[in-house]
């Protein structure tokens, strides 16, 4: 287990330092952003002023080396805008994407696995046509439309919702729903697969020979084998939620790091915009990393794998 | 007892003729609307359409022909500066498949060429590439999507680019998976001994093997990129007026959501329709060309 810990954290660090890397050299490799932050009517001394401000000026591979440096101190630097730390903004705004993020990934889970369950046990049936249809409709809709729809309908026509904004449980409802879609499509669809192979396997035809309850084969025989998968995927979606809450986020004005994000675009602040990135590929990494260590404590075959 | 309750779809190759053509009855059933669709927008100039940017201020915001007070001439509504609709969403349907397909083609060349060297090469060019995929896999991709072109400014080639990099390294993980065991099959030996040069085993005798794959993949990957898309340009990093694609027009339609409801319901459910199809089509081709692996 010890091994299996250290190869994998070792892991996660060289694919976040890789990542940091990338997101470097795609976002500043390909340009000065000084024009971008100042426009076009700047005068070339503004420029010059703001591109030493930012160490640009120096070349490519310093900038590279004190990003890196200031990576490893946890130094995310300051925001243009706001005046503040980027660490601070990030963390300020970091509750309410969590709390978000945290309701969608609960009602996924909540009605995506019973119904992957459901259409695994008659495959083929009504249940089962109708789950793989609104899985597939769920990986198909654009979530920020969605979110529109669901403000038009809920919030403006029959006004049982707040459009936007965080204040109190009630205005967690559509943004959570929102984002709940593809999550729970995914774990709708892998739960179904997952199940359906155990389901197939001899012990459970022994399980039914025995004469045992079908609810006690279902849940307990067949769904604890067939939920390591979907930990799985529920663990990437916790990550994957962070990047698909951008938009939606900013269709309800919700004050998290996405529409922190959009903000620190529209404002030109180009730092802040950096550190969020690498800030969302540290969060990915960790929550993967998480979900690996625990696969490896229920499942003894990957404690000796490693 | 398992092979009573599979349905016959799930048999495996060798029953092919058991099951005959229902791979080709759906992949035409999902693949026909699709092309219509493609059709109907990249012709769009030859329709007699009216000027998608043409704005007449006295007839805007006016409703779908079919509810009070729309009119025939704009079938679909007008939005805030009384452009057609119905005109925007096909002209804006032409620059969405534009750029999904350039965009999946950027992607999916790199991606592909990538996955072989790295299956095919192994040892450290396996590692170098792996490496990269898992990093960029890492990589939250919107807000990624947000650095570059807040960095570059907006632009058609610019946003290219980075839906390409939204694709490329699902395509090398998947061809490198699939090239790490087709490289251990008999043909490969037999020309490697025969001294057949690396290059034209990976392009000519590797490569025709997995354009199955690829092009699931690729089909696949261009609702993606759709997606990806509409989200940008309704985030405003995307495609900018006067070029209009459905995510553009989502951007716009946000503003006028309780005046008029049509201006953002339209290209949201252009774009459902065409992912969902795109999706279908993609499933289809994938049980077609590989029957195992068929799953809902």
């Amino acid at each position: 287990m010890i091994r299996l810990i250290l190869s994998k954290t070792a892991n996660a660090v060289l694919t976040l330092l890789i990542a940091s890397s990338l997101a470097f050299f795609l976002a500043r490799g390909s340009g000065s952003p000084v024009r971008e932050i100042l426009g076009d009517s700047a005068t070339p001394e503004q420029v010059a002023q703001l591109t030493a401000e930012l160490g640009l000026d120096k070349p490519l591979i310093v900038q590279y080396g004190q990003f890196l440096l200031d990576l490893v101190s946890f130094d995310l630097g300051d925001s243009l805008r706001y005046g503040q730390s980027n660490l601070e903004l990030i963390a300020g705004r970091l509750p309410a994407s969590i709390e978000l993020a945290l309701f969608a990934l609960l009602l996924a889970v909540a009605v995506g696995v019973p119904l992957g369950i459901i259409a695994a046990m008659r495959e083929g049936g009504v249940v089962d046509r109708i789950a793989s249809m609104l899985a597939l409709l769920g990986q198909s809709v654009p979530l920020f439309w969605l979110g529109l729809m669901l403000i038009l309908l809920f919030a403006v026509r029959l006004g049982w919702f707040p459009a936007g904004q965080n204040d109190g449980i009630d205005s967690l409802v559509l943004p959570a729903v929102t984002l709940s879609t593809l999550p729970m499509a995914q774990i709708a669809r892998l739960t179904r697969s997952s199940m359906s192979e155990v389901l197939h396997e001899g012990f459970i035809s022994a399980a039914r020979a025995r004469g045992l309850a079908g609810w006690r084969i279902i849940l307990i025989h067949a769904f604890r084998p067939a939920s390591l998968p979907v930990v799985t995927i529920v663990g990437l979606q916790a990550g994957m939620l962070l990047s698909g809450a951008v938009t939606v986020e900013y269709v309800f004005a919700w004050p998290g790091l996405g529409s922190l994000a959009t903000q620190a675009v529209q404002t030109r602040d180009f730092p802040l915009v950096q550190s969020i990135v690498v800030f969302g590929a540290l969060v990915f990494v960790l929550i993967n990393l998480a979900v690996d260590l625990l696969y490896g404590l229920v499942d003894p075959r990957i404690r000796e794998d490693a | 007892m398992s092979a009573l309750t599979r349905t016959p779809a799930t048999y495996g190759a060798g029953s092919k003729g058991r099951v005959p053509s229902r791979g080709t009855a759906s992949v035409i059933a999902f693949g026909a609307p699709l092309a219509c669709i493609a059709l109907i927008a990249l012709l769009a100039p030859l329709l007699p359409l009216s000027n998608p940017n043409a704005q007449v201020l006295s007839e805007a915001l006016r409703p779908p022909a079919w509810l009070e007070g729309g009119d025939w001439s704009s079938p679909l509504g007008t939005d805030q500066l009384g452009r057609d609709v119905l005109s925007r969403l096909v002209f804006g349907g032409q620059l969405t498949f534009v750029i999904a397909f350039t965009g999946m083609v950027a992607g999916a060349v790199p991606g592909i060429l990538l996955g072989l060297l790295a299956g095919y090469r192994r040892g450290w060019v396996d590692a170098v590439i792996s490496r990269l995929v898992e990093a960029q896999l890492a990589l939250p991709f919107i807000l990624v999507a947000i650095a570059i072109i807040a960095a570059n400014g907006r632009s058609l080639p610019i946003l290219v680019a980075v839906l390409a990099l939204v694709g490329w390294a699902q395509y090398a993980r998947v061809i490198r998976a699939e090239t790490l065991s087709l490289r251990e099959r008999p043909f490969v030996l037999g020309l490697r001994c025969a001294g057949v040069p690396t290059w034209r085993i990976m392009l000519g005798h590797l490569l025709p093997n997995l354009a199955g794959s690829a092009t699931v993949l690729a089909t696949l990957q261009m609702g993606t990129i759709v997606l990806a898309e509409s989200a940008l340009s309704f985030l405003g990093l995307g495609v900018v007026a006067p070029d209009i694609s459905w995510g553009a027009m989502l951007a716009e339609g946000r503003e006028q959501l309780t005046l008029a409801w049509w201006v953002a319901l339209l290209p949201g459910l252009a774009i459902t329709a065409v992912v969902l199809l795109v999706n279908l089509f993609g499933d289809a081709l994938r049980s077609r060309f590989d029957p195992k692996k068929r799953s809902f």
